[in-house]
């Protein structure tokens, strides 16, 4: 059919307006006389301030006000009033509410002004003393003050054990106990976080914020600020990059709004660079792993643990432990993980949250295994494949992670390896191979979305989701065009916009599953509605048919029997003197359903690594990534997904490192000059295939999700090649040259 | 960004009447580094003067057949220059080692001799600096030092100079051509930038009413055997963990002269005449070679996070002078 | 101090009222209206605020206005033709999928839209080097040098 577009790589539709320049961005809505905030960040990590002087500040001409926590009016009260959707457990920070210090960088005040050059002038002339209480930022030094690392809290699933580990790591042939360890990182997405807040002369505010979910902008300024839902509207059409920073509404959308209620003008606080380190970051975490093992490399027992770093006021808790029971087949599993309360900001889910750190320790491990039993690590992994959930003794809803397994192996040549590490040489060049498994999971959330066809024959499908730069806007109209099958450039999709059906903040690789299937759904309404209304004309073959007796395509209702029996949609519109359809429909995942199944998507990555003998210096030169994501909806977004993961990956296995200054307790690398992430000339040659399944369990779509796969495992399949490479072990990231020179300092230095 | 006075020199002799007769001045020509540090506050001149009008902007021959490069030339248009390009090909690929085609655009060489340190204490106005408000103290001694020196530090500070071709020229033995108030100077490339000692504000011995007018390089461009060498924690746009420019002069498979130049590892450029005489009359052998990287690295004192560079230093050193010696 | 400054943006003269210390970057944004160049750092040391002057691509957010005046500056929104056709570095980077988030995309193009002016032809190597510092978070570099090898070759 010529309509048919689900799994075509079809060209982004907003791919002109982010070329020339059109898409515009949270910061990049103006109107005449907007004021712009520049946010002035704390120098301490705890304690309180003693004084701030701001009158250096207001008596420049032009500087309209400068609000700190002492003429900061009062807000909600209850802590519960800052809890936004993706809120950990404890209570929210709330800026300029207080003298105290929470955390380095904590904003302590905003400054106001008629020009931006004019607010970042005025921002230095802020006086701040404070009186210094004594932090503690270092996770190592407190592992003795640990909490359990449980809580409410979406997507969080408790460590949960099965069998009996002790017993069968005790009797195991062989057996590894191993640490592993990262350093912390920050998202980073290219636009800073801003947010521009449009006062409007009844007080209605018109927020452009940077964020992944505008429902949850609008509730936390309705919750903290008072004002009625009804008086907000939060837009955010574009998103620079996010990778879970805008999950949470962040200080500068407070700032913002509290400048213009306060003031009744339109504001707008854009965040710097460095402040970009100054909320939220992926968790430092140190990770033990037991494995037991029979000689012929059957898995027996194993134990993941896992210390991690939170906040004082809000727990963080995220998935780092709970993958080796979805992985393999082994019967006794334990499961282990508390967080440490520490002066910083509440960590914040990061792309894979959890699965990118925990998965990197196991699937580190399992090539420990495998060279401890001299079994090829593939080998060691069909050993124990499993083809259900142990953790939940539930068969997957579809997984095709065996094939991916041979195919990206082919690819790759794994075939030709060499077992023996240091064994592949070109001039002072020493190559390794190496392979990783990844596991995330397949969710689905609650959605709505709205469908409206005119008798123009033009759709329009929206939801208050976000299109972050995955392609949103683009899948949601290629189910829409083809459930109606109506031409792909006649639909608009809509999202971005608080105004629209309901959705949840856009994450966790949710999107597609939820949004895409409550989009198809309301599409479905569209269409019985239209095959309603063709039955009712004269003589009509559609009388009392069904949706599954004819096929939407080509513009045209056609009967499945008789191909001759075919109307036009815009006839049926016309002869029905129709205008519009509009049908809504409201997504709530079948838990009965779903819930008698594993759901996750998996990748085999397999990586090729150049290390220098002598300099240690680390080049990535090949990666194949074979993705398991069920049903792909369209090829070029969904590669480019994989691909950024795969980077993401590199990134992490070499490169990032956010690193905390504990004299200081202050993350003193805060810049893109010295916050190295990977860049063009780091990149090798990516090959990305999926194995497609459609996986009706997870989604109508048969979409399991892929924003977060691509990234896990990358990082221990390029840490494993760097094992087979040089033999020496790094369990520590990123692996800089100095530890693959094997010179590194000792880790209690380093976290 | 503060406010300041901005006006545009005429000639050399006006620009240094007008530094020198104002306070909390400074010269901007390319600003790739100046304008940040404005930005971020941590520097705060009242005054710029803008020298990009003054002729200097010309690679030409010395009397004594080297190559004189203006102070005013950008880096890009002195790395792909004809004549620098065949006679000092370690000084182009130096440059070409370092910083992105945009900013080499707008760098210039003068500017490049001036750059400041990246030591993250110095662009982060809440912790203690020598450097940025002497007396504070220096936070990266105890701090997250990476990227800090193993040569010549101080008690004071341990930041490194961070320029790619200043390492190129200590081992080509440049000499900076300056003029000031009390009329001209030539400074030896190597007495140019300093070691921090107690006055760890200063990077260089250039006084603060001098301007750079230009560069001359010597003769001797070593063409025929050179290396320059930079190992960073990403294959581009990281500053060197350790660089090395080497270059060596062989007849009849005896070394005749060695220069070996480190950057990354100290305060200015790192240059030790005296060890590479050690190569003199020797042959082109990794044994030879390591004896001398060791001669050099052998005050060198690590800390807390960039011990390894000693040995990566070594090792460096072997690598660059194996490539100079075309062994490899 | 503010001053009248007049700047020639994509083939158009603008007159401005501003401080002839700001960058450029924000007058663009701020008093043009031209969202095409990025503000990702302030401290080009991200690439996303790129723009042409003279044709070569550079920076725009340590620029100064004043010192801006002296040049043909083109923005993203100046390389489209006047009948909308794109320029062929923007239809490769359609083409080739070379957006996702879209932010840092002015850098990458103005970039390259600078390499091909200069260098009809470059290889892998060429373009990884003039994008050396044009950082991409999404990850979508592979394709970004895809698009450019397909603009130099349409």
């Amino acid at each position: 059919m010529a309509t048919d577009y689900i799994g075509k790589p079809k060209n982004r539709i907003e791919g002109r307006d982010k070329v020339t320049g059109a898409a515009k961005y949270a910061a990049e809505f103006h109107e005449p006389d907007l004021l712009h905030g520049v946010v002035v960040s704390g120098a301490i990590a705890k304690g309180r301030i003693k004084n701030i002087n701001t009158s250096k500040a207001l008596e420049l001409d032009g500087v309209v006000q400068v609000f700190t926590h002492e003429n900061t009016p009062s807000l909600a009260w209850l802590d519960l009033s800052y809890k936004d959707m993706d809120a950990p457990p404890g209570d929210p920070f709330r800026p300029l509410h207080s003298d105290e210090i929470q955390f380095n960088m904590q904003p302590v005040a905003l400054v106001v002004a008629k020009s931006l050059e004019l607010a970042k002038y005025a921002s230095h002339l802020v006086e701040v003393e404070y009186e210094e209480k004594e932090h503690d930022t270092k996770l190592i030094d407190n592992l003795e003050k640990s909490e359990k690392g449980i809580g409410l809290r979406a997507g969080f699933e408790p460590p949960k054990s099965i069998g009996d580990f002790e017993k069968a790591f005790d009797s195991a042939e062989v057996k590894l106990d191993l640490e592993y360890f990262h350093g912390a990182e920050h998202h980073n997405p290219m636009e800073m976080h801003a947010s521009t807040v449009i006062y409007e002369e009844d007080g209605n505010l018109t927020i452009y914020d940077k964020t992944q979910g505008v429902l949850n902008s609008r509730h936390y300024v309705s919750m903290v600020f008072g004002i009625s839902r009804k008086k907000i509207k939060v837009l955010s059409p574009y998103v620079g990059g996010a990778f879970g920073s805008c999950l949470r509404p962040q200080y500068q959308l407070f700032m913002a709004v509290l400048a213009a209620t306060q003031l009744k003008r339109s504001v707008k606080v854009e965040l710097t660079r460095p402040q970009m380190f100054s909320f939220g970051h992926r968790p430092i975490t140190i990770q033990n792993l037991k494995i037991g093992a029979s000689p012929d490399g059957r898995l027996k027992a194993i134990h993941h643990s896992a210390y991690s770093e939170t906040s004082r006021f809000e727990k963080y808790i995220e998935n780092i432990v709970n993958w080796s029971a979805k992985l393999y087949n082994c019967d006794n599993i334990e499961e282990k993980y508390r967080v440490v309360p520490l002066d910083m900001y509440t960590p914040l889910d990061m792309r894979a949250p959890g699965g990118a750190t925990g998965v990197y320790a196991l699937e580190s491990a399992m090539d420990e295994l495998a060279y401890k039993l001299k079994i090829d690590p593939l080998e060691l992994r069909l050993k124990n494949y499993t083809e259900e959930d142990k953790s939940q003794g539930k068969p997957f809803s579809s997984k095709t992670l065996k094939e991916c397994y041979r195919q990206a192996a082919e690819r790759f040549g794994w075939e030709n390896r060499n077992p023996e590490p240091g064994s592949m040489k070109e001039g002072h060049q020493l190559i390794g191979w190496g392979m990783a498994t990844g596991i995330w999971d397949a969710l689905q959330m609650p959605a709505r979305a709205k469908a409206v066809l005119t008798a123009d024959g033009k759709l329009e499908v929206g939801s208050a989701t976000a299109d972050i730069g995955t392609g949103t806007y683009t899948i949601m109209a290629q189910i829409a065009a083809e459930t109606l099958g109506i031409p792909f450039e006649n639909v608009t999709a809509k999202l971005g916009d608080s105004s629209l059906p309901f959705a949840l903040i856009e994450g966790g690789s949710a999107t597609a599953a939820s949004v895409g299937s409550a989009v198809k759904s309301a599409c479905l309404k569209v269409a019985k509605k239209l095959l309603k209304e063709a039955g009712k004309l004269k003589n009509s073959p559609f009388k009392g048919a069904d949706l599954e007796d004819v096929i939407f395509a080509d513009a045209k209702i056609t009967d499945k029997k008789n191909a001759a029996w075919s109307i036009s949609i815009s006839e049926v519109m016309k002869k029905r003197e129709i205008d519009k359809i509009k049908k809504k429909y409201a997504l709530i995942p079948n838990m009965l359903k779903q819930n008698k199944y594993g759901r996750n998507t998996h990748s085999a990555v397999f990586a090729e690594v150049k290390v220098d003998e002598d300099l240690g210096t680390i080049k990535v030169t090949r990666v194949v990534s074979a993705i398991d994501g069920g049903k792909i909806l369209n090829h070029k977004t969904a590669h480019s997904q994989i691909l950024g993961g795969v980077v993401w990956g590199i990134s992490m296995a070499l490169e990032e490192d956010s690193f905390m200054d504990h004299n200081f307790g202050r993350f003193i690398n805060h810049d893109l000059a010295e916050y190295h992430i990977a860049i063009n000339a780091d990149m090798p040659d990516i090959d990305i295939l999926f194995v497609e399944e459609e996986d009706h369990i997870v989604s109508s779509v048969g979409a399991k999700g892929i924003g977060e796969i691509g990234l896990v495992g990358v990082a221990a399949a390029i840490g494993n090649a760097v094992y087979h490479a040089t033999g020496r072990r790094i369990r520590e990231l990123p692996i800089t040259l100095d530890k693959a020179m094997g010179l590194h300092t000792a880790k209690a230095e380093q976290i | 960004m503060r406010p300041f006075t901005f006006t545009k020199a005429q000639d050399i002799h006006s620009a240094v009447k007008d530094i020198s007769e104002k306070e909390h001045a400074k010269f901007i020509a390319g600003g790739t580094n100046l304008l940040d540090l404005m930005k971020i506050d941590v520097m705060q001149p009242q005054r710029i003067i803008d020298i990009t009008g003054l002729a200097l902007n010309k690679i030409e021959e010395t009397e004594e057949g080297g190559l004189r490069l203006g102070a005013l030339v950008t880096n890009a248009d002195t790395a792909y220059n004809e004549e620098v390009h065949k006679r000092y090909p370690l000084l182009s690929h130096a440059i070409l080692a370092g910083a992105s085609p945009q900013l080499r655009n707008k760098a210039t060489n003068g500017g490049n001799l001036l750059q400041r340190t990246r030591c993250y204490y110095f662009y982060d106005n809440t912790t203690p600096c020598n450097k940025r408000q002497p007396g504070t103290g220096c936070s990266a001694i105890n701090g997250y030092n990476r990227m800090h020196a193993i040569l010549g530090a101080s008690e004071e500070c341990i930041a490194v100079h961070p320029s790619d071709m200043c390492v190129s020229l200590a081992a080509l033995g440049a000499v900076v051509q300056v003029e000031g108030p009390e009329g001209k100077r030539a400074i030896p490339f190597n007495d140019f930038h300093r070691l921090p000692e107690n006055q760890p504000k200063k990077d260089s011995n250039l006084s603060e009413n001098e301007i750079i007018t230009s560069i001359d390089l010597p003769p001797e461009g070593f063409a025929e055997n050179f290396a320059y060498l930079k190992n960073r924690d990403r294959a581009s746009y990281a500053f060197a963990l350790v660089s090395v420019a080497a270059g060596l002069q062989i007849n009849k498979e005896k070394i005749i002269e060695a220069r070996i130049a480190l950057g990354g590892v100290a305060h200015k450029p790192w240059r030790d005449k005296k060890a590479e005489t050690l190569l003199q009359n020797k042959e082109a052998t990794k044994e030879n070679f390591q004896k001398v990287a060791d001669t050099i690295l052998k005050g060198a004192k690590g800390y807390i996070y960039n011990k390894f560079k000693i040995e990566l230093a070594r090792r460096s050193i072997v690598r660059a002078l194996m490539q100079a010696a075309k062994k490899e | 101090m503010k001053k009248k400054i007049t700047l020639k943006v994509n083939g158009k003269e603008h007159e401005v009222n501003v401080d002839p210390q700001t960058p450029l970057l924000y007058v663009l944004r701020n008093n043009l209206g031209l969202k095409g160049p990025k503000f990702g750092c302030g401290l080009s040391q991200c690439g996303a605020c790129m723009v042409l002057f003279d044709g070569k691509a550079n920076p725009s957010c340590l620029k100064r206005v004043d010192e801006a005046a002296e040049k043909e500056i083109t923005t993203l929104e100046g390389l489209a033709g006047e009948d909308g056709n794109l320029h062929k570095v923007q239809q490769a980077f359609i083409d080739e999928q070379a957006a996702q988030c879209g932010y840092c995309l002015n850098g990458l193009v103005m970039a390259s839209v600078g390499l091909l002016s200069e260098n009809s032809d470059p290889s892998d190597e060429e373009i990884q080097a003039a994008l050396y510092r044009n950082i991409c978070r999404c990850g979508v570099h592979p394709r970004v040098i895809k698009a450019v090898k397909k603009a130099s070759t349409s």
